[in-house]
């Protein structure tokens, strides 16, 4: 009897893990290859209010989940910043969205983004997602993580999901270009080919 | 509570830096940063590409081997490095193998992972992976990683689990267990 007990707790405890677990899995899924994303309007370092619909002309966006803290962020500013220079006038310019919680990484804070921006000389909007609801419907997991858009009748349209490219530590030793491909398939009217890659980042601070 | 343990865990690291402040003359510090840039050096670091490193990931003996993905500058990582820690201590005798996996950057072994490695007197058997093309590595680690870390891989030659998540002790011990049953 006092065994089924010790059964009947462990199974109890056990539910309620999974109780536990399954929200959060189902909350991280974010949009798939394919999906339309939903617009935003989120806050840019010079205080105005930014949104995918404000940008006519686009042909659709290359968006980054990106931080100051993270170093493998860190890495990849200055290959941010060229994507943007090449593509933006080709109709694909980066936005760049900071999602973590700045009471938890306050070198991620409003005034610290603005310093990082002005240092760096970004060329591109640096939002930040202040409720940390945009990063999450994305499913966002990481900092650096890239989402590629492309501006269609039905909506901006989920195009690539992943990595810059497949060298973090030496821009000159990259063999393969992940969001370059991606883009200029898309600006050639053609399949986006490796549309999901993986890569080790910062997880984004809840 | 997890707050508080990494608080805990930063009061002892502040509490070591100023102990060696205390010696008060120059010579005396400069002594004391001389003898940890030997002991720096004397960390003997095990440095492998995916192809070097896949073998960890498959041992066929009769142990259970805990494979923990994490860095130096991964806040929630080196929260739950303790715990690891206290899992490789208490289960050593149940045929328990903890691996620790840094995947800190190589330009920052010296400077931040070797000294990590003996400010905190790790036990665990800590080796390096380092290698950029991710993409490539980490599906066949888990099909389901996304390549965020802290991350874990638990099994021995019957069974395998991984977790793309960060464990407190209790958690960690339990996912432990159902391997040893």
């Amino acid at each position: 009897m006092k065994h089924m007990k010790n059964i009947s707790i462990v199974l109890i405890m056990m539910l309620l893990l999974s109780a536990f677990t399954v929200p959060t899995k189902g909350a991280n899924d974010g949009y798939k290859i394919g999906d339309v994303v939903s617009d935003f309007k989120l806050k840019n370092i010079d205080g105005n209010m930014v949104s995918l619909a404000d940008y006519k002309e686009a042909k659709g966006f290359i968006i980054t989940f990106t931080c100051n803290t993270c170093p493998y962020a860190v890495m990849y500013e200055d290959r941010l910043i060229a994507l943007d220079k090449t593509y933006a006038p080709k109709g694909y310019p980066v936005i760049a969205i900071m999602p973590n919680n700045t009471s938890l990484s306050p070198g991620d804070s409003f005034e610290a983004m603005n310093e990082r921006a002005k240092t760096k000389g970004f060329t591109f909007p640096y939002l930040i997602d202040k409720e940390q609801t945009v990063y999450s419907k994305f499913g966002a997991k990481r900092t650096p993580h890239m989402f590629v858009l492309q501006k269609t009748d039905k909506g901006n349209v989920v195009k690539y999901i992943g990595a810059i490219d497949d060298n973090y530590k030496d821009a000159s030793a990259v063999n393969t270009k992940y969001v370059e491909n991606a883009v200029n398939a898309l600006l050639n009217g053609k399949e986006v080919e490796q549309k999901e890659t993986k890569a080790i980042g910062c997880t984004i601070k809840a | 509570m997890r707050s508080s343990v990494f608080l805990a865990f930063l009061l002892v690291l502040s509490a070591c830096n100023t102990g060696k402040h205390k010696e008060t003359a120059s010579d005396a510090t400069i002594a004391v940063q001389q003898e940890a840039s030997s002991e720096v050096n004397d960390v003997d670091l095990e440095i492998y590409d995916y192809d070097g490193f896949e073998a960890f990931l498959n041992k066929k003996d009769n142990k259970v081997h805990v494979v923990n993905f994490w860095a130096t500058w991964c806040a929630p990582c080196v929260k739950e490095l303790p715990y690891f820690e206290q899992l490789n201590a208490s289960y050593a005798d149940e045929n328990v193998e903890v691996l620790l996996v840094s995947l800190d950057f190589p330009h920052l072994y010296e400077s931040k992972l070797k000294p990590f490695i003996l400010k905190n007197k790790l036990a665990s058997k800590v080796i390096v992976l380092d290698d950029p093309d991710m993409n490539r590595w980490i599906p066949k680690v888990d099909s389901l990683w996304s390549g965020s870390i802290p991350a874990t891989v638990i099994y021995n030659k019957h069974e395998r689990k991984f977790f793309e998540q960060s464990f407190t002790y209790s958690e960690l011990e339990n996912e432990l267990k159902s391997f040893l049953n």
